[in-house]
């Protein structure tokens, strides 16, 4: 349970601190490691809830935007960084890359208090 | 608290982050931050625009006087209708910036000598190259002039750069411009100087040539002596057609410059100068292409009985482009056309009494005066008998990652001294040259514009261009009431034969400007008898004007003759003739080289492979359509040919040298094929005549015909490669490849990157019919679909009907889709 509200709630911050860009791009690292340390989990649970949370909110993001945009501008940068212009490689990387920062910032949290064991 | 967990773990995270912050080298170039240029809330993916956007908005803008209605067309053409003119100015400014906020930001510190402090110290060189020709202070003397003597335009520049920055102000970070996110740069605020500094980058694109010119003339003189120099370069065109037609008469001129006195010994035939200069980057030359067409036929002309007006400039082709179209309506005017973005008012285009176009003056206005310094301080320089203090103007460049670069430059009567022991190029070969530009003097062409924008016949347009200093263009115009005119204007030199054309003594006043020549004497035609007026950056007169114009390799020939030829046979014109008249492919130059060669060609002294490759040329209509290979082979065999006669002359020089222009072999042909040039010098005792090197040159450029051939490029559209590259060069962000034919010489003057930058034709009927598009797209975000919607169209040679309409009834049109309004907040 704390599991899933873990990734929910990830994902949920991730979104509401992205939204002013005057805070600067990876504030959800700092949010996760909060939540993790909030809402303690197993640390792997931790890692894959945070990579998740961040992981999944930046591909649908990704992925909305793009379809919006008929991959006009996707196609675009997937040829300057280089990806062979592929649209879906690019949201991929996107993906990868938030959840790889998700998960580890939720790892470092998870260390901080041990789960209580029911 | 799991200690040791806890801070490896800390610690690959906030390393990773870090990494993801920062630019990390991508081949050549940096890439951008990463996890910022990714992050679907921050980066790129926020420029990706939704294709079917409402740009429907209501915009609260307290610096208004009254209300502003913008109406935008299908094409996203903004139809802005204001109370006030400076109302209308402050929403241009603003619209500029929501669609080209980059460019205008990204020209303007180029211009200013600023990119390393965004590009880093390997921009350096360019961005000294710039601050020590006049680039920052030539506006500054502009600002200080307009903010002291014109508050009319000064008002106007005020209101235009309120605008922008009002745009700036509510720009939220995410929603940054694409290039400042992959860049990774900020926007500053718009000022009045950056207008003027943008208008300063069009004189240096437009007559800066001369600042390359001029060294390598000289390089090439000292290097020839001046009489072979003087064959090869000639200044002679006998096949000139010019814009103001042969056999007009002039009045005697008020000025009568006098040559100083032995200046055959000291400037013209001047000893070499065997210092070899250390290499350093400049920035590319202006290209020797940058012209325009422009021509007005007369009622007596067309179907309708009312005049028609055709511009289009040739310039690089950019994306964003380099042009915006915009509709400005207020109770004063009523003007459409292209706009600058990064300057207001419009710059081609037509109201409701007439329409204007310009091309390329090609005048040289700009020369280098060679000083001597009395020693290392270069404190003093030699003039006139006496030594003379120069003040210095210190000027700081700012470098990213890096220390400042501190410019101190020598300001001498002359100019700005540009080359010296601090600076040097190959061409400037170790001499300290000052330059002396009149782009460096207070510029009103701002008002010019705004005066054409409102004009409403002759005289007006005539009270306008007045104020026109530089760059020197020629001004065509018509009028409802049927007039048609065309002015070459500017702020000319008037010189004596040849003077400046190399570098001038600068120990001598006798070399300098004799004066500014009077606007009357400056070339016109009102309503000729041949019923049309026009200009293609030919020389604007015959030799019985009686001031000289310049070096012949200033002005193209054959674009011009060209165009004459076509339109004099013309009757019942219609716009629609107009376009495919801006469109054609025909090829003069070839038409008259092409029998000058093959008189030359010797089939049977030929390889097979060259024979056949002469029959496909000797067979090409002459068009120079996408498909066509005779003219690939042609022009192929032509640079060969070239390269065989003039290529030994100048291969010795460890400087590079420029190759004579194309017209002085085609006639140097037509007069004689026996002139001594023809041979080649490097072998001795062998006398190559010009039969020899045609056939050298036809089998040399077969071979490259056949590498062509082998990969399918053959195609004149293959060869040719036309792109609109996207100013940073990213390939991904520009179009290439466009199937589209044209080129050097050619009315559609498309060449590879470089080409009709904005086409126009405006019949001025009672209800104005205008037509018009360039090579680009209304938004310059590479993540909108107005990014490059007009490249295919204007590659295939179509054309858009441009609206042109009141108020109510462009408010009900059918294509007109959204509306921003601009009002006052509620207080």
């Amino acid at each position: 349970m704390k599991f899933i509200l873990s990734i929910l709630l990830v994902a949920l911050v991730t979104f509401a601190v992205g939204i002013y860009g005057n805070l600067p791009w990876w504030s959800f690292t700092v949010t996760n490691l909060i939540i993790a340390i909030a809402l303690p989990i197993k640390p792997l649970q931790a890692f894959v809830a945070g990579a998740l949370g961040v992981g999944a909110l930046w591909a649908g993001l990704a992925f909305g935007i793009d379809m919006a945009n008929n991959h006009i501008l996707s196609s675009k940068v997937a040829q300057i960084l280089p990806l062979g212009g592929s649209y879906i490689a690019l949201i991929v990387i996107t993906a990868l890359v938030g959840a790889l920062l998700g998960g580890l910032a939720s790892l470092t949290g998870s260390f901080v208090r041990k789960p209580e064991i029911k | 608290m799991r200690i040791v967990p806890f801070l490896v773990s800390a610690t690959v995270t906030a390393g990773l982050v870090f990494t993801l912050n920062i630019q990390l080298k991508l081949g050549a170039t940096k890439a951008p931050r990463l996890g910022y240029f990714l992050s679907p809330q921050h980066g790129f993916w926020k420029n990706a625009e939704k294709v079917n956007t409402n740009f429907d908005a209501t915009i609260l803008a307290n610096d208004l006087k009254g209300e502003v209605d913008v109406y935008m067309d299908d094409r996203l053409v903004p139809h802005i209708y204001a109370d006030n003119d400076e109302d209308a100015y402050y929403v241009q400014g603003y619209l500029h910036a929501k669609y080209r906020l980059w460019q205008m930001d990204f020209q303007t510190r180029v211009a200013a000598g600023r990119l390393s402090e965004v590009a880093g110290a390997d921009k350096l060189s360019i961005d000294r190259f710039f601050r020590r020709l006049g680039m920052v202070y030539g506006p500054e003397r502009t600002e200080e002039y307009i903010n002291a003597n014109n508050p009319v335009m000064k008002a106007t520049v005020d209101a235009y750069t309120a605008g922008v920055n009002a745009y700036l102000k509510q720009l939220a970070p995410e929603d940054l411009p694409f290039e400042y996110k992959l860049m990774n740069f900020e926007p500053e605020n718009w000022t009045p100087k950056k207008t003027y500094l943008f208008l300063m980058f069009m004189s240096y694109d437009l007559t800066g040539r001369s600042a390359s010119a001029d060294l390598q003339l000289t390089n090439t003189r000292d290097y020839l002596g001046y009489d072979l120099f003087d064959q090869l370069y000639t200044n002679q065109q006998d096949s000139l057609d010019p814009i103001i037609p042969i056999g007009t008469a002039y009045a005697d001129p008020s000025i009568v410059p006098i040559k100083p006195l032995q200046s055959d010994m000291a400037y013209l035939k001047k000893t070499p100068n065997v210092d070899i200069a250390k290499v350093v980057e400049t920035p590319e030359a202006p290209d020797p292409n940058n012209g325009s067409n422009n021509w007005a036929v007369s009622g007596s002309m067309t179907k309708s009985g009312r005049p028609i007006v055709c511009s289009d400039p040739h310039l690089g082709l950019n994306l964003p482009s380099l042009w915006y179209e915009v509709q400005i309506t207020t109770p004063s005017h009523s003007t459409y056309g292209a706009s600058f973005p990064g300057s207001p008012a419009v710059i081609i285009g037509f109201n409701d009494s007439l329409a204007w176009g310009v091309t390329n003056a090609g005048r040289d206005v700009l020369d280098y005066y060679e000083l001597k310094f009395k020693d290392t301080t270069q404190n003093e320089y030699w003039y006139n008998g006496a030594w003379k203090s120069v003040t210095k103007r210190v000027e700081v460049i700012k470098v990213k990652d890096s220390a400042d670069v501190i410019e101190n430059i020598a300001m001498s009567h002359w100019g700005p001294v540009m080359f010296d022991a601090y600076y040097q190029n190959p061409q400037s070969n170790g001499r300290n040259l000052a330059v002396k530009w009149t782009a460096h003097n207070p510029s009103t062409g701002v008002e010019t514009f705004y005066q054409l924008n409102r004009a409403k016949n002759i005289d007006d347009y005539s009270k306008a261009i007045q104020l026109w200093k530089c760059p020197g263009q020629n001004f065509v115009v018509a009028t409802k009431s049927g007039d048609i005119a065309i002015k070459q204007q500017g702020d000319f030199v008037a010189r004596w034969d040849r003077q400046g054309d190399f570098i001038m003594p600068g120990e001598d006043s006798s070399y300098d400007w004799q004066g500014i020549i009077p606007f009357e004497e400056n070339p016109m035609i009102l309503n000729p008898a041949r019923g049309f007026v026009s200009s293609a950056n030919q020389k604007s007169t015959d030799a019985s004007y009686p001031y000289y114009l310049g070096t012949a390799s200033s002005f193209p020939l054959y674009r011009g003759i060209s165009v004459n030829k076509q339109l004099s046979g013309m009757t019942q014109v219609t716009a629609q003739d107009m376009q495919a008249l801006q469109t054609n492919n025909y090829n003069v130059f070839a038409e008259q080289a092409r029998p000058a060669l093959m008189k030359l060609v010797d089939m049977n002294r030929l390889s097979k492979e060259a024979q056949r490759m002469v029959q496909t040329m000797s067979q090409w209509n002459l068009y120079n359509h996408p498909s066509e290979k005779g003219i690939t082979i042609f022009k192929l065999i032509w640079d060969s040919v070239e390269n065989a006669v003039w290529g030994d002359e100048l291969a010795g020089s460890i400087i590079p040298l420029t190759k004579p222009e194309s017209f002085v072999l085609l006639e140097q042909m037509n007069r004689d094929s026996n002139f001594s040039v023809a041979d080649d010098i490097r072998t001795k005792g062998k006398v190559e005549s010009l039969k020899e090197q045609v056939l050298l040159g036809i089998e040399k450029a077969t071979e490259k015909c056949l590498e062509l051939e082998k990969e399918n490029k053959l195609s004149w559209e293959a060869f040719k490669a036309t792109r609109v590259l996207h100013l940073t060069k990213i390939p991904a962000l520009s179009r290439l490849n466009l199937p589209i034919g044209g080129g050097v010489n050619i009315i559609n003057a498309t060449g590879e990157n470089h080409g009709p930058s904005w086409r126009m034709v405006v019949h001025l009927t009672d209800e104005i019919e205008a037509y018009g598009l360039y090579p680009g797209g209304q938004s310059g975000n590479p993540g909108s679909p107005y990014y490059d919607s007009f490249v295919d169209y204007w590659a295939a040679g179509k054309y858009y009907r441009l609206l042109f309409l009141p108020k109510e009834k462009l408010k009900q049109h059918e294509r007109t889709k959204w509306h921003i309004q601009f009002k006052k907040a509620v207080a």
